[in-house]
């Protein structure tokens, strides 16, 4: 038995490291934020080249190349690093093509894996719950109905969708996505309106409960890196700002925040790895763990990376606040992975329900 | 990260089940009926003093994470009672086995360790709290011995406890921290008085011990003379593992979580109340981060960090259940010492004024910050402390 990061993780974590302070630096982040660019092929095609789109794809080139993996995502180092991106990172949407037919997967994984198309993903009606009459009905092969807080929609190739029933849908050729502006300028979230659009049913019983799963994962870890680098930011800051003739972090009342945060993350992360654990080796935990874990790691993230989030800004003072200092982007990540796809209450709701403590 | 149990693994979580349910009479309720026998046969079976050396009392195990948490979980599933873990078996073994000599060890281990020998330890001062290397009780040698004067506070167990383990001043000239020593002292030495110290809860958890003129020999010095402060921070670092245990915090959840499964208010269980639930989901989560957290803590080699924060985490946390279950039974949760309506003997209510000592003891939530600040997170050192040392 062995918690922790494995050598190859650890290799992995350090050259996704470089890679991203290369492709991404703050000033592109800055540029993809305020230039209203939908996607960022720069950063994904450099990404690609890493193999990290075939990560969830079972069976692909990529997939191969990064066997020795377990578990195959490396959140930690994925959240930490990968939190400037446009995208969630390792598409999770083939997570949902594992319940297609054979040829459905020929025709979409290895293209997935590879990079060359991209997949959005509409599942909030059924996870976070209905809003402003939102909902997609599945009729002869088509949907109708309005899909809100769709992930990865701009420019992707094909959509998961999921219909009011919970039952997973491909679909071929997407409407045009509106986009619905929101307070994470690093992340584009959009409204589709299906109008009898093509579609056909991916099979598999437990395809929206997986991917829903793995979402909470993703975003438990991506709460999890933001806070991290917000943590980060604030000791190295007061280590360097001069008050009084001291510095900052000399005093025990910033010190004390600094300590609280890092309390707060130490435990989550390995909540978060634990969840990570349990989504990928459902065989060696209890049935239902798999689903607690997750809903656990994405509440409980959410929690204290909101936490994090005012605390660390509290510590760089008025300053924190600026756009030009962008600690804002980290701040506003965690303020959307809150409630996206549930927030705290809801998640937790589940659970609850998952470990059989809510009366039927 | 691979959390499977081999087939080895398996087995002997089998024998561990087995050896339990084989023994099931002996245990009720978290309680053995005989604790002393109970830890005897446990110590037999490796289920405690698992990797002490079998020269000094123990099962002689190679140390195995593995094991430990297979046992861990074995014993919280069956309700069982764990072996005796008071301050001489968590704090002053360790102590002994790093850096006392063959002598002492021979001499106190195993009887400690079987629960025959119970220790208190003489720390904190009333001058002496958070600053413990102000402490003044002071050894003054004569012949082959230290003449013991002074007094100590928050001396848990004095009462019934054999020996104390117990920090005095004798370099009183030296720098604060060079001339302190760990000394063992036998609680029947003349000169020696307990007095109960009663706290909120009603009861005496703590005492107050005097010394006046008290004679112990030099060779009961641990460590080297002058050398307390760092014999001492081996027996710190023991504690605050000890008051952070995610076994037992998980233990007292599962309780919570019957208590709310059982309790109901005008028919309804409190568990299905939303509000109370959403509480209890929150909890859990911190209650597993801290479960893994200390699963990380065992096998990565990284998780410098993660070590330093379970016991302000642990502590809080263990209040916070407590504080959540006298919340869920309400009005009943307010009854205390005795009566017909009164829930687990008061325990919840117990639990929730007690711990606020543990929050306190064993180096302060507020201590702690400060060592995750300056440890963990490598920022500047309290200036005072930079004069002062």
């Amino acid at each position: 038995m062995r918690f922790a990061l494995s050598e190859d993780q650890r290799i992995l974590q350090a050259s996704l490291g470089r890679a991203l302070a290369e492709l991404s630096p703050l000033d592109r982040v800055r540029r993809f934020a305020d230039g209203g660019e939908q996607t960022a092929p720069d950063i994904w095609r450099g990404l690609a080249e890493l193999g990290l789109p075939g990560l969830l794809v079972p069976g692909s080139t990529a997939a191969w190349a990064w066997a020795s993996w377990r578990p195959p995502w490396p959140r930690r180092p994925w959240a930490q690093r990968w939190r400037r991106r446009r995208s969630w990172g390792p598409s999770w949407a083939p997570l949902a093509l594992r319940g297609g037919t054979a040829e459905q997967r020929a025709r979409w994984l290895p293209k997935l894996a590879g990079g060359e198309a991209t997949a959005g993903v509409a599942i909030s009606e059924v996870v976070a719950g209905a809003r402003d009459g939102a909902g997609v009905t599945a009729e002869g092969g088509r949907l109708t109905g309005k899909a809100l807080f769709v992930i990865d929609a701009p420019g992707a190739h094909l959509l998961i969708v999921a219909d009011r029933t919970g039952a997973l849908h491909l679909v071929e050729t997407p409407p045009a996505p509106v986009e619905m502006p929101n307070i994470d300028a690093t992340r584009r979230l959009s409204e589709l309106v299906f109008d009898g659009t093509p579609a056909e049913p991916l099979g598999g019983n437990d395809g929206l409960a997986r991917l829903r799963d793995a979402a909470w994962v993703l975003l438990a870890a991506d709460s999890l890196g933001a806070g991290q680098v917000m943590l980060d930011k604030a000791v190295a800051y007061a280590k360097e700002r001069k008050q009084f003739g001291r510095v900052i972090g000399s005093f025990q009342a910033v010190k004390h925040l600094c300590a609280e945060m890092a309390a707060e993350l130490e435990p989550a992360r390995a909540l978060v790895w634990y969840a990570a654990y349990a989504f990928d080796n459902p065989g060696d935990v209890a049935p239902e763990e798999a689903t607690v874990m997750a809903a656990h790691a994405k509440a409980h993230l959410s929690e204290i990376g909101r936490f994090v989030a005012r605390t660390s800004t509290e510590v760089h003072g008025g300053i924190g606040m600026t756009d030009l200092l962008g600690l804002h982007y980290w701040f506003k990540r965690i303020g959307l992975n809150r409630q996206l796809l549930g927030g705290p209450e809801r998640v937790r709701e589940a659970a609850a329900r998952a470990q059989g403590l809510v009366a039927a | 990260m691979d959390l499977r149990l081999t087939p080895e693994m398996a087995v002997f979580r089998d024998e561990v089940r087995a050896f339990l349910a084989n023994h099931a009479d002996e245990y009720r309720d978290g309680q053995a009926k005989d604790v002393l026998a109970w830890q005897r046969l446990l110590i037999a079976h490796g289920y405690a003093a698992r990797t002490i050396p079998r020269a000094y009392g123990g099962f002689g195990a190679e140390p195995d994470v593995l094991k430990a948490r297979i046992i861990a979980e074995a014993f919280i599933a069956a309700g069982a009672p764990r072996g005796i873990a008071n301050q001489g078996v968590s704090m002053l073994v360790p102590t002994l086995l790093e850096v006392g000599s063959e002598d002492q060890k021979k001499r106190w281990i195993g009887p400690t360790l079987r629960g025959e020998v119970v220790w208190c330890q003489g720390y904190s001062e009333p001058g002496a709290g958070s600053d413990l290397a102000s402490l003044q009780t002071k050894a003054v040698e004569d012949g082959d011995d230290f003449i013991i004067s002074g007094s100590k506070i928050w001396t848990s167990t004095a009462h019934a406890a054999q020996m104390m383990f117990c920090l005095v001043r004798t370099e009183p000239n030296a720098p604060r921290h060079e001339g302190i020593s760990y000394v063992l002292i036998p609680m029947d030495t003349p000169g020696i008085e307990v007095r109960p110290l009663k706290t909120m809860t009603g009861q005496a958890e703590f005492n107050e011990v005097f010394f006046t003129d008290v004679r112990v020999p030099q060779a009961n010095v641990v460590g080297g003379r002058g050398r307390g402060w760092f014999v001492a921070n081996t027996t710190l670092k023991h504690e605050r593992g000890m008051l952070g245990d995610p076994n037992a915090t998980e233990a007292r959840l599962n309780s919570l979580i019957e208590v709310m499964k059982t309790e109901t208010v005008d028919g309804e269980r409190i568990l299905d109340n939303p509000v109370f639930r959403d509480r209890l989901m929150q909890l859990q989560a911190r209650v597993f981060a801290m479960k893994f957290n200390g699963l990380r803590i065992m096998t990565d080699d990284t998780a410098g960090l993660a070590r330093l924060v379970v016991k302000l985490q642990g502590c809080e946390l263990n209040h916070q259940i407590a504080a959540l279950a006298i919340d869920a039974l309400g009005e009943l949760g307010v009854l205390y010492h005795d009566g017909p309506h009164l829930r687990a003997k008061g325990r919840w209510q117990w639990n929730y004024m007690f711990d606020l000592g543990l929050i306190i003891g064993g180096g302060t939530a507020q201590i702690q910050k400060n060592i995750i600040s300056e440890r963990g997170l490598g920022m500047p050192r309290e200036p005072s402390s930079r004069a002062a040392s």
